[in-house]
C-alpha cells in the first residue's frame, strides 16, 4: 500500500474531493471578507465602496457586541456544566443493573432527536409560560409567584433548554466510556480499601476524562452556534439579555439588513470560534494523546 | 497469620450451580494451588474467598473468624488478578501507593514501604513511570507490589501469569515461588495449567465441575490419583488411559500408565503398535504410538531413542507404575 507509486496515485485520487472541499469553504468565506470590508446594506443602494475596517469598529464597539460575547461564553460554560455533571450521574446511573435497561437507555436518547425550535417551543409554551406553564402551576401550588422565565432569566432559560437537549449525547458517549472501564479494577480498588467515593474519584472520573474531552470539544462547536431556541423563545431579548454573537450577527445582517456589519460579525464570530478552538485544544487536546 | 478454612461453601449464579458443597481447609504459611479445566469453578471460588462474590450458603472462616459477609476490603486479603487491574492514569507509585493511602497510612511509612516493596520486586527504576509504559512482566511485579505493602494475611493470585509470554512465565514462576519462600504468607493461586501448579504449590486442590476431587501436594497427585479425571489432568503429557478386560488379569475396567512408565522394544512386550509422530526434544523424545486396538497412547524415551515413523514397536508397562481405575473412574488401590 505504501509504495511510492500508490501514494501518488492516491494524492491524484484524492484530488477533486479536496478541490471540491476547499472550494466549499474558500468561496463564502471569502465573499464574507469582501462584503465586512464594504458599505452593503440593502436599505441604501448604493456605490458599494470599500469602507476599511468602519463595519469592524461599527461591530466591535456596540454596546451589544459585549453583551452577546458575554452571553456566548456564559451559555456554552453553562451547557457544558450542566450536560457533563449531569452526564456523569446520569451515565452511572444507566450503568446500574435495571430492568428493561436497554428501553430506559433509547428514551434518554429521545431529546436529542428533537428538532432545536420544536424542543423550544414545547419549553416555551408548556413549562416555562407564566400562565399555563407546568413551573407556573407548581409555583402557584407551592404557594409562589411564578417566574415569567423568559422575561426575568432570559439567559438562564435558555441554557436550560440548550441543556436538555444536550444532556442525553453527553450521557451517552459518557455511558459507552464507563462500560469500557475494566471491572477487575474497581474489583481491585473495592479490595483496595476504596469506598465507591473514592472509587468514583479515583477510578472512574480519571477514566473518563478522555470522554468528557470529546464531549467539551464536540459541544462547544455546536453550542457557539445556538441559535434556533433564542429566535422562537426570546428573539434575543428582553433587550439583549439572551443574544449570543450569532443571534446578533443575525439581527445585523437580516434584522437591520447590514449585509457588510453582518459579514464583519460573521469575521469576528470566526475569529472567536478559533481562538476558542486553540484554547480547548492546548488546555484539554493532552488528554486525547496516548 | 493466614488460615482459611471453608465449610460447606456453595455458590448458585441464579439457578446454575456452579460450586457444590465445599470444604477445604488452608493452613497459615501454605501455597495452594487450585487447578481445573475452564468453567470447573475455581476462579469463583477464589472470587468468594476475596469477598468479590456473595456465598450462597456455608461459611467462609478467616483466621477462624467468620468472614462469610465481610466486605473485600475488611478481609485483610490481597489478590493479584489475570489482568493485573492496574490504575491506568496512575503512577507505579501511586498505584503501589493506592491501598495505603486508603487505609490512612502517615506518608513517611508509605514511602519506606514503597521503596522497599520496589526494592524486592525490582521496581525502582519505574516508578514514576505509568503501567502503559511497562512490560507485561513488569505490570505483574507491580501488581504484586501492589499485593505486598497491605502486608495481607492471604494473597490471591488469580491466573496471573496466563497473559505472559512462555519464557517470562517460567521466570515469574520462580519469583513468585521465592516470593512466598521469603514472605512465608499464604497464598492461593488458580491456574488451569498443572505445570504451574505442581512447580509452585506445596498443595493442590483439583477442581471439576464444581467439586474437588483430590486434595493433596504435588507428588501425592502425581503417584496415587484418587480417580481418572486427576489422574489425566496431572502430568504432562497426560496419562495413557487402556481399557483392559478379564483375561488381562489388571482386575481392572481401565488402566493408566503414564508416558515415561512404559518399555519399548522391537521384538516382544503386552501391546503391539506402529509408531506414528516422533518428537524429538533433546533431552527426551516423545513418541505417539498407536496400538493395534486403535488406541493412541504418547510415550516418553530418552533423548537418542531410535524408533522412527511407522516402526513396528512393542510396548510394556512398568508393573509397579500402573494404575487401576473401576469403572466408574475411580482408583483402586
Amino acid at each position: 500500500m505504501a509504495t511510492t507509486q500508490s501514494r501518488s496515485l492516491a494524492k491524484i485520487m484524492l484530488l477533486p474531493s479536496i478541490i471540491l472541499l476547499l472550494c466549499w469553504m474558500l468561496v463564502p468565506l471569502c465573499m464574507t471578507l469582501y462584503y465586512s470590508f464594504i458599505d452593503y446594506n440593502l436599505l441604501i443602494p448604493g456605490g458599494n465602496e470599500f469602507i476599511g475596517f468602519l463595519n469592524y469598529e461599527f461591530f466591535l464597539t456596540d454596546p451589544a457586541f459585549t453583551e452577546s460575547f458575554f452571553n456566548t461564553l456564559l451559555l456554552v460554560t453553562g451547557v457544558l456544566f450542566i450536560t457533563i455533571a449531569g452526564g456523569i450521574g446520569l451515565a452511572i446511573l444507566l450503568d446500574q443493573a435495571i430492568w428493561g435497561r436497554n428501553y430506559v437507555r433509547i428514551m434518554v436518547l429521545a431529546p436529542f432527536f428533537v428538532m432545536p425550535t420544536v424542543s423550544a417551543l414545547v419549553w416555551k409554551n408548556m413549562f416555562m409560560n407564566p400562565v399555563n406553564g407546568l413551573f407556573a402551576h407548581l409555583a402557584i401550588w407551592l404557594g409562589f409567584e411564578p417566574i415569567d422565565f423568559f422575561a426575568q432569566i432570559p439567559l438562564l432559560s435558555i441554557i436550560i433548554i440548550v441543556s436538555w437537549q444536550w444532556l442525553p449525547f453527553a450521557a451517552l458517549i459518557l455511558l459507552t466510556a464507563i462500560q469500557s472501564l475494566d471491572r477487575e479494577q474497581l474489583e481491585a480498588a473495592d479490595l483496595d480499601g476504596a469506598g465507591p467515593f473514592s472509587k468514583f474519584i479515583y477510578i472512574v472520573l480519571p477514566h473518563l476524562s478522555r470522554a468528557v474531552t470529546a464531549v467539551i470539544l464536540i459541544e462547544t462547536i455546536f453550542l457557539l452556534s445556538i441559535f434556533a431556541e433564542i429566535l422562537v423563545t426570546t428573539g434575543g431579548g428582553p433587550g439583549y439579555a439572551s443574544t449570543n454573537i450569532t443571534y446578533l450577527i443575525y439581527t445585523q445582517s437580516l434584522l437591520q439588513y447590514d449585509v457588510g456589519g453582518g459579514s464583519a460579525g460573521g469575521i469576528v464570530a470566526v475569529i472567536i470560534a478559533n481562538i476558542v478552538a486553540i484554547f480547548l485544544m492546548r488546555l484539554i487536546g493532552k488528554n486525547l494523546e496516548g | 497469620m493466614g488460615s482459611i478454612t471453608l465449610k460447606k461453601v456453595t455458590k448458585n449464579f441464579d439457578k446454575v450451580n456452579v460450586i457444590k458443597p465445599l470444604d477445604l481447609e488452608i493452613k497459615d504459611g501454605e501455597f495452594i494451588v487450585f487447578v481445573g479445566p475452564s468453567g470447573c469453578g475455581k476462579s469463583t471460588l477464589l472470587r468468594m474467598i476475596a469477598g468479590l462474590e456473595d456465598t450462597t450458603s456455608g461459611t467462609i472462616e478467616i483466621d477462624a473468624k467468620d468472614a462469610t459477609d465481610t466486605p473485600p476490603a475488611k478481609r485483610g486479603l490481597a489478590m493479584v488478578f489475570q489482568s493485573y487491574a492496574l490504575y491506568p492514569h496512575m503512577s507505579v507509585k501511586n498505584n503501589i501507593a493506592f491501598p495505603l493511602k486508603r487505609a490512612k497510612v502517615p506518608e513517611q511509612e508509605i514511602e519506606n514501604k514503597i521503596a522497599q516493596a520496589a526494592k524486592i520486586l525490582n521496581l525502582t527504576e519505574y516508578l514514576d513511570r505509568k503501567p502503559g509504559q511497562l512490560s507485561g512482566g513488569q505490570r505483574q511485579r507491580v501488581a504484586i507490589g501492589r499485593a505486598i505493602v497491605r502486608q495481607p494475611s492471604a494473597f490471591l493470585f488469580d491466573e496471573p501469569l496466563s497473559n505472559l509470554d512462555a519464557s517470562l512465565r517460567v521466570n515469574m514462576r520462580l519469583e513468585i515461588s521465592e516470593l512466598h519462600k521469603s514472605l512465608k504468607t499464604t497464598m492461593i493461586y488458580v491456574t488451569h495449567d498443572q505445570v504451574e501448579a505442581m512447580t509452585m504449590a506445596d498443595r493442590i486442590a483439583v477442581f471439576n465441575g464444581g467439586i474437588i476431587e483430590q486434595v493433596g501436594t504435588p507428588l501425592e497427585l502425581y503417584k496415587n490419583p484418587v480417580n481418572k479425571f486427576v489422574a489425566g489432568f496431572i502430568g504432562s503429557p497426560k496419562m495413557n488411559f487402556i481399557a483392559v478386560d478379564e483375561k488381562d488379569n489388571f482386575n481392572a475396567d481401565s488402566i493408566g500408565i503414564r508416558p515415561e512408565h512404559f518399555i519399548l522394544s522391537r521384538e516382544q512386550g503386552t501391546w503391539a503398535g506402529k509408531v506414528g509422530v516422533v518428537e524429538h526434544l533433546g533431552s527426551e523424545t516423545f513418541l505417539h504410538i498407536e496400538l493395534n486396538d486403535g488406541t493412541t497412547v504418547t510415550v516418553k524415551a530418552d533423548g537418542d531413542c531410535e524408533f522412527d515413523y511407522d516402526d513396528e514397536v512393542f510396548l510394556t508397562a512398568n508393573e509397579s507404575k500402573i494404575h487401576r481405575f473401576n469403572k466408574d473412574g475411580t482408583s483402586i488401590m
